[in-house]
């Protein structure tokens, strides 16, 4: 096999990594207040993912490092290119750690509640805006002789850019919820529920919708089989759901992501951004490309690495493995206030 | 401005602001693994003590650092894309390794520390610290190679027909000499920081209590946490210095023009160079000859530079010219390249580099010298010193950063002139097209908001953490069974 065509599945394979693991992060994040209904339950949901969060999103990292190093050309005029939104998105990631390792330190309600508004607010931002983006990379964008991008801001907001923002909003709700029901038990579990109930028909439809507008408007014959298995998953999901069987229900859902990501890297192969200005200055796994020597040396890091990384991020699933009530949830552990006592306090 | 000097303040700004939170993830974390060690081989309660202490002072500082640099691995293609595509055949590969190698490490690891305690055998949760404390050397191994193939590119040919530098050698990359006395010197640095973190806070407190009561039972343990950095800062310091002293003689060969700037040694002189302390008159201006070195150290600058008191070292007047011949005299435009970084810049900040840490080094003798044979510290002065010695190495990290940055310019990619010469690239050629300056005003103003904002945040938690002092806490009992609550959550 070429090996541009190796590294152009491996990014696929990264970029699915990220979105089926910071999708449900992300969920979770959005759905905090929904399901949690006060300090107690928004700790149980977060704490979910509490210690997986980070390492979910190094998958965002490596999928950008391996395309710097893979397909330099689609690195520069990606980032360069989708400047605000990325900026967007990078502010977000931004106050969405710092939110999450700072709001427990404080013990006092509005510090807490403060932070978990800017959990809750940053997780839609990426959860809209990657949908936006990649739905962007599939249609073409405007792409001089130079590889430049030439469009602007408004360039990228078109109905079916939406459409591909709304669609990654719902999966992720979806798969936030489903998400949370396999991971809580009590009241936060049967919330959870409910918002899978009505998120995953919801998912399915808008999913459908621009699936098929993907198919039809930019794709080729055989991806067609990858819409056909994600549409299956997302029914699946639901009906495991609704039966009781979440581990199941969230195996479906985390397939149809892929099926998403195939349907996507599917169409757009050989390019990586097609041009809308002219064909020939799309970019292609050929002409954005490293040299063979540097794809080599880098395959036979992610032949190594990515084996070991799972192992053991598989691991640290498995040791938080439980499911967690309110009864989990301990007292509060931060200091009492953000001021310093006049005296010492011994 | 032109977006290509908005671009230069964003990478300088959102740099140096990540790189003051690295230094003390670096540091601290190998010192606190290194405490959780002591206290699982003696199991004296003072090291759970103090890991818990130090450990929660960690994790406030990692949440920013890792969010800044975030912003780091994006930042290249969003503001510099001609750059990237320039070197992403070569610089890209060390990027990756360190997100595949590292970045998943530390994060993974973290979270099995933090949220492990009483899900873990004690000696798997050990390894776990232990585990995130490489991975954070190993990220600064991966992107120091990227920087230091900057200064100083090998293992690359540069391609005229794609017009980009492209890797040969892997190995000569991740080898790179510059790599090899770069790493060393900035990790010194991480401990230096770290150690001056541990050392000061404990005096600190040692003194509080000591204040109120010669015989607090805590005490003994702030004791250990002094003695312990301080023993880290001298040895670190030791370890900054002689690598420093290998990377003067590696960028007297390497790029010469910024070991000259770094003197602010204008004319070639005529013996031996001295080493300038203090300067007067402004070496970046029109009159060189308006700079006057009032106290010099005969032919330091020499000794540094070539390991021989009497070495010849040019001055940068001479350097512009060798260069002007050897890269060309006139830009696209007409107009004359300027190869002469800017020297206040880099003469001051290469002092400040060196002496803000004599700081550091001062004080850890002092504290050793102090707490000997069982001792503890009661004098405010102690106190006062040791809390103002905290943000030194800090600055010092900083400065030594600028410098490095700041005399490669004008190149974003130095050439080398001790192997291929064909692979430079000017800054002002790295920076985006597609990129306007309302893009840049707009994310350089939010960076610097949200920066700031977070900054406060991020000052007042450690100084509130600090100032509680260590927790006394029960150690975690081991247990599986699903419905004990969490020993931690957020
Ligand atoms: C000498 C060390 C060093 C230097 C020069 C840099 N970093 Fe850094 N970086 C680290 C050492 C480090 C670290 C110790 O691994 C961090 C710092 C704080 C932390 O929590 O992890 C980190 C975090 C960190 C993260 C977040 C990782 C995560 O989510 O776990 C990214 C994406 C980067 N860095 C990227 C960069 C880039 C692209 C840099 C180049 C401009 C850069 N860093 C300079
Ligand atoms: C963390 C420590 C670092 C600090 C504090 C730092 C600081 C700086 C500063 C102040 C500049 C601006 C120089 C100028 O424009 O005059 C700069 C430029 C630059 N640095 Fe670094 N740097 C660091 C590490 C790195 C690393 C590790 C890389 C690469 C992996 C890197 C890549 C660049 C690039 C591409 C520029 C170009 C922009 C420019 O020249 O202005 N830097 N850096
Ligand atoms: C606590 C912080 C630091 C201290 C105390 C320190 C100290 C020193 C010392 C003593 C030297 C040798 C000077 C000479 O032999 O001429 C040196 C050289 C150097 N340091 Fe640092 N350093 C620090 C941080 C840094 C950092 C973070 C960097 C960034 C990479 C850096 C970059 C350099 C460079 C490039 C040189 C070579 C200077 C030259 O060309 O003369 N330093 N440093």
């Amino acid at each position: 096999m070429e090996l541009t065509l190796v590294w152009f599945i491996l990014i696929a394979i990264l970029w699915t990594g990220y979105l089926v693991l910071e999708g449900f992060d992300f969920g979770v994040a959005m759905l905090l207040e929904k399901v949690g209904k006060g300090d107690k339950g928004r700790r149980v949901a977060l704490n979910t993912i509490g210690p997986v969060w980070d390492g979910n999103e190094v998958w965002l990292l490596t999928a950008g490092g391996a395309t710097f190093a893979a397909f330099p050309e689609w690195y520069a005029t990606l980032f360069s290119g989708f400047y605000l939104p990325l900026l967007l998105i990078l502010v977000a990631l931004i106050v969405r750690a710092c939110a999450i390792e700072w709001r427990g330190k404080i013990n006092n309600d509005v510090w807490r509640q403060r932070w978990d508004w800017v959990i809750m607010g940053s997780a839609w931002i990426p959860s809209i805006l990657w949908g936006v983006a990649f739905a962007n990379i599939v249609r073409g964008v405007p792409i001089d002789e130079s590889f430049t991008y030439t469009g602007s801001f408004w360039t990228l907001l078109n109905p079916y850019a939406l459409l591909g923002g709304a669609t990654t909003l719902a999966l992720f709700l979806s798969h936030g919820a489903i998400f949370l029901s396999l991971k809580t038990s009590g009241e936060v579990h049967d919330r959870a529920r409910a918002v899978a109930k009505t998120m995953a028909p919801i998912a399915l439809v808008i999913a459908a919708v621009f699936a098929i507008w993907t198919q039809i408007a930019y794709s080729v014959a055989w991806t067609w089989a990858a819409v056909a298995v994600a549409a299956v998953s997302l029914v699946l999901a639901w009906m495991w759901g609704n039966a009781g069987s979440y581990g199941k229900a969230f195996a479906a859902n985390a397939v149809a992501i892929v099926g998403a990501v195939v349907l996507i890297f599917g169409s757009l192969y050989p390019d990586v951004m097609p041009s809308t200005t002219d064909p020939a200055f799309s970019l292609t796994v050929d002409n954005a490309s490293s040299t063979d020597y540097t794809l080599t040396v880098m395959t036979w890091v992610a032949v190594i690495f990515v084996p070991i990384v799972l192992l053991y991020q598989g691991w640290s699933y498995w040791v938080f493995r439980r499911r967690l009530s309110t009864d989990h949830i301990p007292e509060h552990g931060g200091l009492p206030t953000l001021r310093m006592p006049k005296k010492v306090s011994q | 401005m032109d977006v290509l000097d908005l671009a230069r303040w964003q990478f300088g700004i959102t740099t140096v602001y990540h790189f003051v939170l690295v230094p003390l993830t670096i540091g601290l974390s190998t010192l606190v693994a290194i405490m959780q060690t002591a206290w699982n081989v003696t199991g004296k309660e003072k090291y759970f003590r103090l890991t818990k202490f130090y450990g929660k002072l960690l994790l406030i500082n990692f949440a920013l650092g890792i969010a800044t640099g975030i912003v780091q691995e994006f930042q290249f293609g969003m503001n510099w894309s001609e750059y990237s595509r320039f070197v992403g055949d070569v610089f890209g590969a060390p990027l990756a390794m360190e997100a595949l190698a590292a970045f998943f490490l530390e994060s993974t690891f973290l979270g099995l520390w933090i949220f492990g305690w009483d899900r873990l055998p004690r000696k798997i949760h050990l390894m776990t610290v232990w585990a995130f404390a490489i991975g954070s050397l190993l990220s600064a191994y991966f992107i120091i190679a990227a920087n230091s193939w900057m200064q100083h590119p090998v293992g690359a040919e540069y391609n005229p027909e794609t017009g980009r530098a492209e890797m040969t050698d892997i190995w000569a990359v991740l080898t790179n000499n510059t790599t090899l006395v770069a790493f060393p010197h900035v990790i010194a640095t991480a401990f230096l920081v770290a150690g001056t973190f541990v050392a000061g806070i404990a005096v600190w407190w040692m003194v509080r209590h000591a204040r109120k009561d010669k015989d607090h039972a805590d005490i003994p343990m702030y004791r250990t946490a002094a003695r312990f950095g301080a023993v880290v800062m001298l040895i670190s310091g030791a370890a900054v210095i002689i690598t420093g002293d290998e990377q003067a003689k590696l960028m007297f060969e390497q790029q010469p023009i910024k070991m000259a700037a770094a003197e602010a040694l204008i004319e070639t002189p005529d013996g031996p160079a001295p080493f300038s302390i203090l300067s007067i008159g402004n070496p970046a201006g029109d009159d060189p000859s308006s700079v006057k070195h009032v106290i010099e150290i005969p032919g330091l600058t020499s000794f540094l530079a070539t390991g021989d008191w009497n070495g010849e070292v040019l001055g940068v007047n001479d350097l512009q010219e060798i260069y002007a011949e050897r890269y060309g005299a006139v830009d696209a435009n007409g107009d004359e390249i300027e190869y002469r970084p800017n020297l206040l810049v880099t003469y001051w900040s290469f002092r400040l580099m060196i002496g803000l840490a004599a700081f550091s080094a001062a004080l850890s003798v002092a504290i050793l010298w102090f707490t000997r044979k069982g001792r503890a510290i009661d004098q405010p002065w102690m106190s006062k010193l040791a809390l103002v010695s905290l943000p030194m190495p800090f600055l010092a990290a900083s400065f030594g950063w600028i410098f490095t940055e700041m005399g490669r310019q004008p190149f974003v990619v130095a050439p080398n002139p001790t192997g291929s010469d064909q692979i430079m690239l000017m800054t002002m050629f790295g920076v985006s097209e597609a990129t306007s300056v309302a893009d840049v005003v707009i994310s350089l103003a939010t960076f610097t908001v949200v920066y700031s904002v977070l900054g406060v945040f991020w000052f007042l938690l450690m100084k509130r953490y600090v100032n509680e002092g260590a927790p006394n806490p029960e150690p975690e009992e081991v247990s599986t069974d699903p419905d004990r609550p969490l020993s931690f959550a957020y």
